[in-house]
């Protein structure tokens, strides 16, 4: 069986001005369908780039994106983004139900189905009281869970997830951990999720790829074999998450060390 | 309890005051006055049910306010659809852009004997000219706005294929509208002033042509009601705007009053 989606020899330069950024040098990773995958890296390894050449918004100089076989050239409807700006991504003018809404409108659903999907989503993420607010009424948690929300009310193949919980402090961040992990657990959904904190990605992933300083290549895929039921008090004290934590952290380490820093 | 009571007589007396405290020091200056060019403010008060009939409003107030709105509306399409196109594309703003700053330097009156060689006296004439000044802040206006659209928005929009029209209607022209509510609003003053100054000309009818007769027939009180009339028309017409703009910019103005307060 394919995986359902597969990064090959992904390569991103970006040029201009004279300057010359190899952002991504060779990515080559795979996601198979149902599976939480945890991007790693240091911060300003490009996986914002990453991320945005798999969602089809940037186009990447080499290699391919395949989603279920056919390959990415443009934002493919079977993929939604959950970008880490929340506040830059929900729509102000438009309550929480409207901005959760619009994607499906542009799927040309029936208002019942509209209706069921935008109900269901938000009761999902714990939000169905707050449908008539705007998003700007809502703490930056709520803002983030609504963002939530309307991906999953697109019921995508796959979900992107660019750093989401970066912008949130840190007690709302374990709760939005939870929720993506128990989203993920009862609908079944792909998800590729990229943070700059390896103990989200440990605690979050099944599988963790760690990404080499820019310019980036895989520096390691590694299984997480943490029980399935994860919880933020248990978890995070087990001795086989500091393993994993700590192997992580050391590659991560190397990967800093090993590539000449670039200046980014 | 009564607080929301309270603060509504309290609103309403910030409102008022300042126009009692002028009214009362024009009424006190010129109360006797013999100056003919500047009557006692009770000669206009008097004057003014007398000049001001239903008779004219219908045959003077109601054609300019026509004529604005003629000239305000049409300037508004134009200005949103070209302020549309010049804001999303970078090619077209660097053509555009010079002409543009040109064209908006130069006084809209000046226009006037030059439409009225295209355009005749009528009132065609009239509306071109309160048009071709109204369009500027819009257009400018629309295409700040438009080119103003977040990045983050852009891309979420286009991941989860809101392009075209929806991506139009829902996101940029949203997007771009407390900008696009200040051009419109420049261009309501505008459009006021236009309108007085295109029926100086050639007119036949009017509120600027009614001011004009009694200023020429030495009719001075009857002169100052019509400047009264035109503040109030004024006065009006922003009054209907910043409702409107409360109800489309609700949003924003919700937003930059949470904002502050985080």
């Amino acid at each position: 069986m394919h995986a359902l989606l597969e990064v090959s020899g992904l390569r991103k330069v970006y040029e201009g001005s004279g300057r010359r950024v190899e952002a991504v040098r060779d990515l080559t990773f795979t996601v198979d369908a149902g599976e939480l995958v945890c991007l790693v890296g240091p911060s300003g390894c490009g996986k914002t780039t990453l991320l945005k050449c798999v969602a089809g918004l940037l186009n990447p100089t080499a290699g391919e994106v395949l989603l279920g076989g056919r390959p990415v050239s443009g934002p493919p409807p079977g993929m939604a983004v959950v970008f880490q700006e929340y506040g830059r991504s929900l729509f102000p003018w438009m309550r929480v139900r409207d901005n959760v809404e619009l994607p499906l409108k542009q799927k040309k659903l029936s208002r019942s189905r509209r209706r069921e999907l935008v109900d269901d989503a938000l009761t999902s993420v714990g939000l169905s009281d707050a449908a008539g607010a705007y998003p700007w009424q809502l703490s930056g948690g709520m803002q983030q869970r609504v963002a939530i929300a309307r991906a999953l009310a697109y019921e995508p193949d796959v979900l992107l997830m660019d750093e989401p919980f970066a912008a949130v402090d840190a007690q709302t961040r374990a709760d939005l951990e939870d929720l993506v992990r128990g989203l993920w657990r009862e609908r079944g959904i792909t998800i590729l999720f990229v943070t700059h904190d390896i103990d989200e990605a440990v605690y979050l992933g099944e599988r963790v790829l760690i990404l080499s300083a820019s310019p980036t290549v895989v520096q390691e895929q590694l299984k997480v074999d943490l029980p399935v039921e994860r919880d933020q008090l248990h978890t995070r004290v087990a001795p086989r998450f500091a393993e994993l934590r700590t192997h992580v952290y050391e590659q991560i380490q190397a990967a800093k060390r090993g590539v000449p820093l670039s200046k980014d | 309890m009564s607080g929301g009571l309270k603060g509504v007589l309290l609103r309403l007396l910030f409102v008022v005051s300042l126009p009692l405290v002028l009214v009362t020091a024009w009424w006190l200056a010129s109360d006797d006055s013999t100056d003919v060019y500047w009557p006692p403010l009770r000669t206009i008060l008097t004057a003014f049910p007398d000049v001001w009939t239903g008779e004219r409003l219908r045959a003077d107030v109601l054609p300019s306010v026509l004529r604005l709105l003629a000239g305000y509306t049409s300037a508004a399409v134009v200005g949103l659809a070209l302020g549309t196109v010049i804001g999303s594309y970078r090619r077209v703003r660097a053509v555009c852009e010079p002409v543009l700053e040109f064209l908006r330097a130069v006084p809209p009156p000046v226009l006037v004997p030059v439409i009225m060689l295209f355009a005749g006296i009528g009132d065609t004439m009239k509306i071109a000219v309160i048009a071709s000044g109204c369009v500027w802040p819009i257009l400018l206006n629309t295409v700040e706005g438009v080119r103003a659209v977040d990045s983050v928005m852009s891309e979420t929009a286009r991941s989860y294929g809101i392009t075209g029209t929806a991506r139009l209607r829902n996101v940029v022209l949203r997007s771009a509208s407390p900008q696009i509510f200040a051009g419109l609003r420049q261009a309501l003053s505008i459009g006021i002033i236009l309108m007085v100054i295109s029926e100086m000309f050639a007119a036949s009818n009017g509120l600027g042509f009614t001011i004009v007769q009694f200023q020429r027939g030495f009719a001075i009180p009857d002169m100052w009601t019509g400047i009264l009339v035109l503040g109030l028309l004024g006065f009006a017409l922003s009054v209907v705007f910043r409702l409107v703009e409360r109800r489309v910019l609700g949003w924003y103005h919700g937003l930059r009053a949470s904002s502050r307060r985080s």
